[in-house]
């Protein structure tokens, strides 16, 4: 068989990080090629780059497309050669209809005057192709997420698509509507169109792919060939086998026999959707001094988790009892969860965590004004002390605590958001990703914060999508999927591979 | 990916003072404004003779612009927390429209109609603000609304008809002037000593939390602009005072005034509400999860807006003698253009209570100034639109430069 594709040799890096390095993939002409690989590894760089999302002179190395080598400046011109790509977030407008969102872009007109009739006609003949049975003015807002997505696939295929990259195309629909779209990605394989499928369902990518590239760190680390027969294990051993050096710092035990936190049969809904249930019937502790872990993959439920525990800032139809130290509380609030002595610190620091135009003194103490204040009126010495104790505890580097928290590197950022929940002085501190998007010192000097804070008595949650991570500073850690808890295990006990097959089986039996 | 660590400032922390220059640079703002009503006076005070600063005028021009500066205040809370109030004119316009029904009409007592006036603006602005903080109605919608039902109601209220007069007593609100306690012979000295002693207040403040700041070494401020900037702001209190109290002395309304501008100066810079408005505009997802409570605020910061357009009311009456049905038209916008060149941001989190107070003075000075001048109403409005549209373009090309 032909390559249609081949990248050699690119190296993307962003100030600071060296996202892709050296990576090299090729795909042959009409067939399914699977890229795996853990969140953060490098595949959806790697495919931005092939889309010219970052274009060429941004990053080095070749692409080698239908024999020629080819230099992207922008999606456009990779859209003209054929190569689309679908992404994670859905890119439809949700008020135009289905016609519309086909042809956006590339709409049928006539000096700028659209052609109603062959936009509607050309729109039923791309969802026939994709079997999906739409009236083209149907309104996409009124389509379930399965068929939204069957329009994307419609839209890429109006576009004469001959190399499909699909990013995590299942993640959000149910077992129902992935089969079809298996199915549908097979069919056009028959047709001769190539597809990338990047996916973390391993049992999805042994049923379609053809060939598996697995990508680590940045790098491509193997390149499997499914005709000869490869298991599930196989994949994980290279998704995840990386060597646990002294990033860490060391894990002394600290956890007492207290527990700090209990929470039973709490169950979630989606605010919006009330049949969709996100977190279904968990039931966990956490004790005193212990840091306490929750692996799974990204949508696996644990933000809402927290979320829905902390003074229900998430979802609807909450259900279940939490207890704080041996007491059952009733957090209706951000403000009772925070009194009753919880904290949350947010995945998104930017959205979540952050007043980003005030600077660090001012962000510090928003949790607990009352606490540098005198009644009402803020003390500006205590806050000032407060801010540079601080600053100084957590190694924030800045000119000054006067500094605007939207100038600092978003390791310092989350140094703030963590001062700012330290300041609260909870008893229960809830990390979601504490360390997404930060480097390797910050990292270190984070994880040496949350087990001082271990060692202090406090209980810690972990919520993280980096394996090695939860296993270099966790107790203990839980398995969530797909709203679930899947699997308890001592962190001294667990592996990469264990906590992904407890994931992967889990989803099979689903 | 990670793309926002490329402008990181991850050098070691700077122990030393910065210099003056990179100070003045970086507070450019807060500089740039009072600079540009000092210049603007400058420039009026020349090229209408030294008309602009005489007490007759000066006194005219804080009476004429008092009504915009009590409203702007309440203004400046509203955009901070991240909405706006366009109903402010017509609410203003209607609440003078009751008063003048309640005394004229129906001869009720000044001071209880006063008072039923301002607690009608509460409601007014509880009434919008419950839209807007608890069913999450945007604030231009509900406002705007909220300035058609009134500019309605007061239409309705006065049957089409000016209302008036007001009694002696009830006019003396706007029009009247602090007595002479001191019994000075064409000075009044009462007024001299008042503005003097607010002037030493207001430098002894500055000076005592400039040493605050000083003993827990977080001074940013290099020495020779503090010093110039109150020696500048005390010499022009004093000054001023002087000036009025040539005329007839400190007038009602420039008390009330000024307890309003310390009060919510106070109230923005160092109190825990004040600092939670600010963090709910600035990002309320943020705030909300820091255990602020948006939605109280919210409709606080509109039921303030309320009395303070009714204050405004009262004293626009007041000043006028009589309620009319086009009382406060178009008032609104002087108000919020008053606050956005005195440095608030529309995205909310940004501004303060002087920057307000200066922007609505800038307004003043040149509406006082151009008509002196003689200009036409025509060419005052291109003129007044294109300074704000300066001071906002001034504001967001600096940020981008900061």
């Amino acid at each position: 068989m032909s390559t249609i594709l081949e990248m050699r040799a690119i190296t993307k890096e962003f100030p600071g990080v060296k996202a892709l390095d050296q990576v090299n993939l090729s795909v042959a002409k009409g067939e399914i090629h699977a890229l795996v690989g853990e969140n953060g590894a490098g595949k959806s760089t790697l495919m931005k780059v092939l889309s010219g999302v970052y274009p060429h002179g941004t990053y080095t190395g070749d692409i080698v497309y239908d024999g020629q080598v080819k230099s992207f400046g922008s999606i456009r011109d990779s859209e003209d050669e054929g190569i689309i790509i679908i992404h994670q977030e859905l890119a439809l407008v949700p008020l135009l209809s289905v016609a519309e969102n086909i042809f956006l872009g590339n709409e049928r007109a006539n000096r700028g005057v659209i052609d109603w009739r062959s936009t509607r006609k050309g729109a039923a003949e791309v969802l026939a192709r994709v079997g999906l049975d739409e009236h083209p003015d149907t309104i996409v807002d009124n389509l379930g997420l399965g068929k939204q997505q069957l329009v994307e696939i419609a839209k890429a295929l109006s576009k004469n698509v001959r190399l499909l990259i699909l990013d995590e195309p299942t993640s959000s629909l149910n077992e129902t509507d992935s089969e079809k779209l298996l199915d549908l990605l097979l069919e056009f394989k028959s047709r001769g169109i190539t597809s990338i499928l990047i996916s973390h369902k391993l049992n999805e990518i042994s049923r379609v792919a053809d060939t598996i590239t697995v990508i680590r760190d940045g790098a491509a680390v193997s390149r499997l060939d499914c005709s000869a027969g490869i298991s599930e294990d196989d994949i994980i051993r290279d998704m995840v086998g990386r060597s646990l050096d002294d990033r860490y710092p060391p894990r002394i035990p600290h956890a007492r026999d207290e527990i700090a936190m209990e929470v039973k049969n709490w169950c979630v809904t989606h605010p919006l959707h009330a049949e969709r249930e996100v977190v279904k019937d968990v039931s966990f502790f956490v004790k005193k001094g212990e840091v306490l872990g929750i692996a799974g993959l990204m949508g696996a439920g644990r933000t809402e988790l927290a979320m829905s525990l902390f003074g229900r800032s998430y979802g609807a139809h909450i259900r279940g009892e939490v207890s704080i130290n041996g007491a059952p509380v009733h957090l209706p609030n951000v403000r009772s969860a925070i009194n009753a002595g919880l904290a949350y610190a947010t995945e998104d620091r930017k959205t979540y965590g952050l007043v980003l135009d005030d600077t660090i003194r001012r962000n510090v103490p928003l949790a607990d004004l009352e606490g540098v204040a005198n009644g009402i009126v803020v003390n500006n010495a205590k806050e000032v002390a407060v801010g540079n104790q601080y600053r100084d505890r957590l190694n924030i580097k800045s000119s000054s605590i006067e500094q605007e928290t939207v100038n600092l590197s978003g390791g310092n950022q989350q140094k703030v958001v963590l001062s700012k929940w330290l300041f609260s002085d909870p008893d229960v501190l809830i990390l979601d990703e504490p360390t997404r998007g930060i480097d390797v010192g910050a990292k270190f000097e984070i994880y040496t914060v949350i087990r001082e804070l271990a060692a202090s008595g406090k209980a810690i949650i972990v919520i993280s999508s980096e394996l090695p991570e939860l296993l270099g500073i966790t107790d203990r850690l839980y398995v969530m999927n797909e709203g679930r808890f899947v699997g308890e295990m001592p962190t001294e006990d667990a592996s990469q591979e264990k906590i992904m097959a407890t994931i992967i089986k889990s989803g099979d039996q689903a | 990916m990670t793309q926002a660590t490329t402008n990181t400032t991850d050098d070691q922390p700077k122990m030393e003072v910065k210099s003056s220059w990179s100070f003045l640079r970086s507070h450019m703002r807060e500089y740039g404004i009072l600079f540009a009503l000092v210049a603007i006076m400058i420039f009026f005070q020349i090229t209408t003779d030294g008309i602009l600063l005489k007490p007759v005028n000066l006194t005219n021009l804080i009476l004429q612009n008092s009504y915009i500066i009590i409203m702007a205040v309440g203004m400046l809370l509203v955009i901070v927390a991240g909405h706006i109030d366009l109903s402010v004119g017509s609410v203003m316009g209607f609440v003078g429209a009751l008063a003048a029904v309640m005394i004229v009409n129906w001869d009720i007592p000044y001071p209880i109609a006063a008072v039923l006036c301002l607690i009608a603006g509460g409601i007014i602005g509880m009434a919008q603000g419950f839209w807007i903080a608890y069913l999450r109605i945007p604030s231009f919608i509900v406002t705007l609304a909220g300035m058609l039902v009134f500019k309605g109601l007061t239409l309705w209220l006065l049957a089409g008809q000016s209302v008036g007069p007001f009694p002696k007593q009830f006019q003396l609100i706007a029009s009247g002037f602090i007595p002479d306690l001191f019994n000075g012979e064409d000075l009044n000295l009462f007024s001299l000593f008042l503005g003097v002693l607010v002037a030493l207040i207001i430098v002894g403040l500055a000076v005592r939390s400039r040493m605050e700041a000083t003993k827990t070494g977080s001074v940013e401020e290099p020495f020779v602009f503090f010093a110039a900037k109150n020696g500048l702001i005390f010499i022009a209190l004093i000054y001023m005072s002087w000036l009025m109290a040539d005329f007839r002395g400190l007038p009602n309304v420039f008390i009330v005034m000024a307890l309003l501008i310390a009060v919510y100066s106070f109230i923005t810079s160092r109190t825990t509400m004040g600092r939670r408005i600010y963090a709910i505009g600035g990002n309320e997802k943020a705030a909300m999860l820091s255990g602020i409570n948006s939605k109280k605020l919210t409709f606080f910061t509109f039921a303030n807006m309320g009395v303070l357009a009714a204050l405004a009311g009262l004293v626009f009456a007041a000043r006028l003698n009589t309620a009319t049905p086009k009382a406060g038209l178009g008032f609104e916008l002087d108000v919020i253009a008053a606050v956005f060149i005195g440095g608030a941001s529309m995205a909310g989190g940004v501004g303060t209570v002087v920057g307000a107070v200066i922007g609505a003075f800038i307004m003043g000075v040149m509406n006082n100034g151009m008509s002196i001048l003689g200009i036409g109403i025509d060419w005052q409005q291109v003129i007044k639109g294109l300074v704000l549209l300066a001071a906002v373009v001034f504001d967001v090309l600096n940020k981008k430069k900061g």
